[in-house]
């Protein structure tokens, strides 16, 4: 067995090499056509890109719409590295000091219509995303709160005027959602795209037969002279993560984009050899705890620090890795961002020591000058997904009885978990992820900030020392004096104020088949899905 | 002066009372049956022997069942993990010594009260019978309609996971299946002299029942219980695999199949295997234990 596990292990490395090596490959001359078949683990809520955050979503439609910029298919693993889709050349520096960016469009963008994109379409999907008229939900809306507004002065020029200077705002342009709809169908109906589907994206969508795949032709009219070079796509969808994986294994399906646990992926290695390709990256994607600051003994600083400081994050990263989504130790940013702490740094804040016995001798210390019930069960709520809520909730259960405080799980599907987490608040300590597209700190933290200020913080606390760090922050331009704004809002969240706790940052792993090519693995399963450079080698 | 001291005075008392009413020890008729039914006997074996795990899983368990051990994770079984671990580095054996209290106990529970309340109402529905009998049993035939999974999940999809609401899903398809046998044999008891007797002392309904009616209907209800029992067992185990019943870190056998279980099928196939066969020999055992319960308390059977 233990030789199966060192062949695995060995094939899994070969793989991982075969990405380097593949680089080559990619300068290939891409072949056209095929269809591409990718399993995706949930289906659609509803079609409409601005208003829903899925990858069930994005994963699926992604392909048959247009953004105006995205980050660069061909490196989307950088943060910095944004490219014009719908715009026309670079995408553009800003002016009058920082606020003010204008896009050009390019000419011979056509709807699957058959009619032209012009600045009018993209000025009302923008509106539609930053300014929804009341009764249109948008769930974004909230990251571009540095717009002052959207206008065209002409069919071919966008332009964004802001309130303030911010490096933040190209990051948010360039998420994955800001899908580019026709104003003509808008104006008719704003609510048409929920439950219809019609961009201007490499693919024409064909069919969905519900529970089991949608399907898209090639757009022979798309912009991107010579893409896509599939002929079609078809995203399966299969829940059982077992079914995926066999799906893969018997040739029915070329590739699943979310990411497989790590034994998955040796399984796939040691059946398929060099027949398969794995890609793995850093997740733009923290698994946390958040306890209910109002619940008892929870609203106690010092018990939800306690809680904290009992968990072995330098020791779980090793261990769990291997058999969870999760790999990276860090703080409430992107690891390795120029905005986020050095591990030296991190090490500094309550639960993130590298002293396990000091942290656990403070927690039961923290635990009995609380006062807290210790012979009571706390409930800790769970999302209903395996990979990797269940198992790091089931670690964490043990971790916390090691200072002697208990709690009983209980885990729900994904829609009764939210409504509890939204609605009725029944739970001490939650299972949450903060799960972003493009790495952009100065957005994705905005889930700390207050509850009045962040539709996504579920914690019932209102902590306006970091929602004034976060507001100074934002209208900073040096990233040094960003850095160190960041790091003090790190210290009142994690340590001092003890709101909420990333525990782990996901490790993304793509497993597929090797004839599948020019896709590259980013730092989130929203990104690089348009597909359009995607070619099978058979 | 009672029926013995009145065979022991007559001629020849000793012979009579030899031949009516040989008297055997508990253990000398335990042997009895178990030479007739030496299936029934062993599987009985297995059932005591899964009471005692559950009894004393804290002291037989020789690792706490929740306990997370990175230094041991995925292992295979070995002198000092017998049965191995899971991928959290848990011992294997202790989890299904434990398991088995957590099989045992919603098993148990759920089974007793489920034939219990089947038994109740299927006597009283017997015993009233007109537009009330008509009325149980149509009801009971809608909750017939449904297969015991497929109403257990129903059960927990209303009322939630956790131990006490995966009893309540399970006692719930139970209960029309033992009334509608119970209630047969009552048919004919409510028709015995005895009832008309109690009816004309005066007696309430309740009294008729549970007194007089009830006690008279066991062996069906034996029969019932310990059949529930193996599907109980199952029924949990099934739940606990679609993550409809206990949750983590509880150990239970059916809990233990999912997740980890499918993940490690090729490289730890232990995870899967030795939980599943806990599931099959205790399913095993105690649907082999009612069968000859059935056997032995069933008169048709018996006489064959």
């Amino acid at each position: 067995m233990k030789l199966a596990r060192i062949k695995a292990v060995c094939a899994a490395v070969l793989g991982i090499a075969a990405v380097h090596t593949a680089i080559p490959a990619a300068a290939q001359t891409p072949k056209r056509g095929g269809t591409l078949n990718y399993v995706v683990p949930a289906e659609p809520p509803g079609y409409d890109g601005h208003r829903e955050g899925t990858f069930a979503m994005l994963q699926p439609i992604r392909p048959y719409y247009s953004v105006l910029i995205r980050v660069d298919p061909n490196n989307p693993s950088t943060t910095t590295d944004f490219v014009c889709d719908v715009c026309a050349g670079k995408v553009p520096e800003p002016t009058d000091d920082g606020k003010v960016y204008t896009f050009k469009l390019r000419d011979d963008v056509k709807f699957h219509t058959g009619e032209t994109m012009t600045a009018d379409d993209v000025v009302a999907s923008f509106n539609k995303i930053i300014f929804p008229p009341k009764g249109v939900r948008s769930l974004r809306r909230g990251m571009f709160s540095m717009v002052e507004s959207v206008t065209n002065p002409d069919k071919s020029t966008v332009v964004f005027k802001l309130k303030f200077a911010t490096n933040a705002f190209i990051p948010v342009l360039a998420i994955p959602f800001n899908w580019i709809y026709q104003k003509k169908i808008l104006d008719k109906d704003i609510h048409w795209y929920e439950t219809n589907i019609g961009g201007s994206g490499p693919f024409i969508f064909k069919e969905r037969q519900a529970g089991a795949f949608m399907r898209g032709d090639r757009n022979p009219n798309y912009y991107h002279k010579g893409q896509p070079y599939l002929d079609g796509i078809r995203a399966i969808f299969a829940t059982k993560e077992s079914l995926r994986v066999q799906a893969i294994r018997g040739g029915r399906a070329d590739i699943e984009f979310r990411g497989f646990p790590p034994a998955s992926r040796d399984d796939l290695v040691k059946a398929l050899g060099k027949d398969v390709t794995v890609q793995e990256s850093t997740w733009n994607c923290p698994i946390m705890f958040s306890p209910n600051h109002k619940r008892k003994p929870f609203d106690d600083a010092r018990v939800r620090r306690a809680l904290s400081l009992a968990v072995d994050r330098w020791g779980g990263a090793k261990y769990l890795s291997k058999i969870a989504l999760v790999k990276t130790v860090a703080g409430i940013t992107f690891p390795g961002h120029a905005l986020s702490p050095s591990d030296e740094e991190l090490k500094q804040i309550a639960g993130w020591w590298p002293d396990l016995k000091k942290s656990r001798a403070e927690a039961r210390k923290l635990l009995k000058e609380s006062g807290a019930d210790l012979s009571k069960t706390y409930l800790f709520i769970v999302r209903g997904v395996d990979q990797p809520y269940k198992i790091i909730a089931t670690w964490l259960i043990d971790q916390w009885k090691q200072v002697g405080i208990n709690f009983k799980m209980e885990t729900h599907p994904t829609g009764p978990f939210y409504a509890i987490q939204r609605g009725s608040k029944e739970f001490d300590v939650s299972t949450d992820a903060s799960c972003n597209t493009i790495i952009n700190p100065l957005v994705d933290v905005t889930k700390y900030l207050s509850d009045d200020r962040a539709s996504n913080n579920y914690y019932q606390y209102k902590d306006r020392e970091v929602d004034a760090l976060y507001d100074k922050m934002q209208r900073l331009t040096d990233v040094k004096a960003q850095r160190k704004l960041m790091f003090e809002i790190a210290k009142l969240t994690l340590d001092t104020h003890a709101n909420q706790f990333p525990v782990l940052w996901w490790n993304r792993i793509v497993v597929h088949r090797s004839y599948v090519k020019g896709w590259k693995v980013s730092p989130s399963h929203y990104l690089n899905q348009a597909l359009d450079n995607v070619w099978l080698d058979k | 002066m009672n029926e013995e001291a009145i065979l022991a005075k007559l001629p020849g008392a000793q012979a009579v009372a030899d031949v009516v009413a040989p008297k055997q020890s508990f253990l000398a008729a335990l042997g009895t049956w178990a030479r007739n039914q030496p299936v029934g006997a062993v599987s009985g074996l297995m059932v005591i022997f899964l009471i005692l795990v559950a009894v004393f899983a804290p002291q037989i368990a020789p690792f706490d069942p929740v306990e997370t051990n990175y230094g041991a994770m995925t292992q295979a079984p070995s002198v000092q993990y017998w049965l191995g671990t899971d991928q959290f580095g848990r011992d294997l054996l202790s989890r299904i010594i434990w398991g088995a209290r957590t099989a045992l106990f919603i098993g148990f529970t759920s089974a007793i009260l489920g034939a219990t309340l089947g038994l109740v109402l299927g006597v009283a529905s017997a015993y009233f019978s007109g537009w009330v009998d008509l009325l149980f049993q149509r009801i009971m035939d809608v909750f017939l309609a449904f297969p015991l999974i497929i109403l257990a999940m129903a059960a927990v999809a209303v009322f939630g996971t956790g131990p006490d609401k995966v009893i309540l899903a399970i006692m719930l398809p139970f209960v029309p299946r033992c009334a509608r046998v119970v209630r047969s044999g009552a048919l004919a008891i409510r028709e015995m002299p005895y009832v008309d007797a109690a009816r004309a002392l005066g007696y309430g309904h309740m009294r008729i029942i549970l007194r007089h009616m009830a006690p008279n209907c066991m062996a069906p209800y034996l029969i019932m219980l310990t059949t529930f029992l193996g599907q109980a067992i199952l029924i949990e185990a099934s739940l606990s695999y679609l993550g409809m019943g206990v949750q983590e870190p509880t150990a239970a056998w059916g809990l233990m199949l999912q997740g980890g279980a499918e993940t490690y099928a090729e490289t730890a196939p232990w995870i899967a295997v030795f939980p599943g066969l806990a599931i099959t020999l205790a399913v095993f055992a105690f649907n082999l234990f009612g069968d000859a319960m059935r056997d032995t308390l069933d008169p048709k059977l018996r006489s064959r």
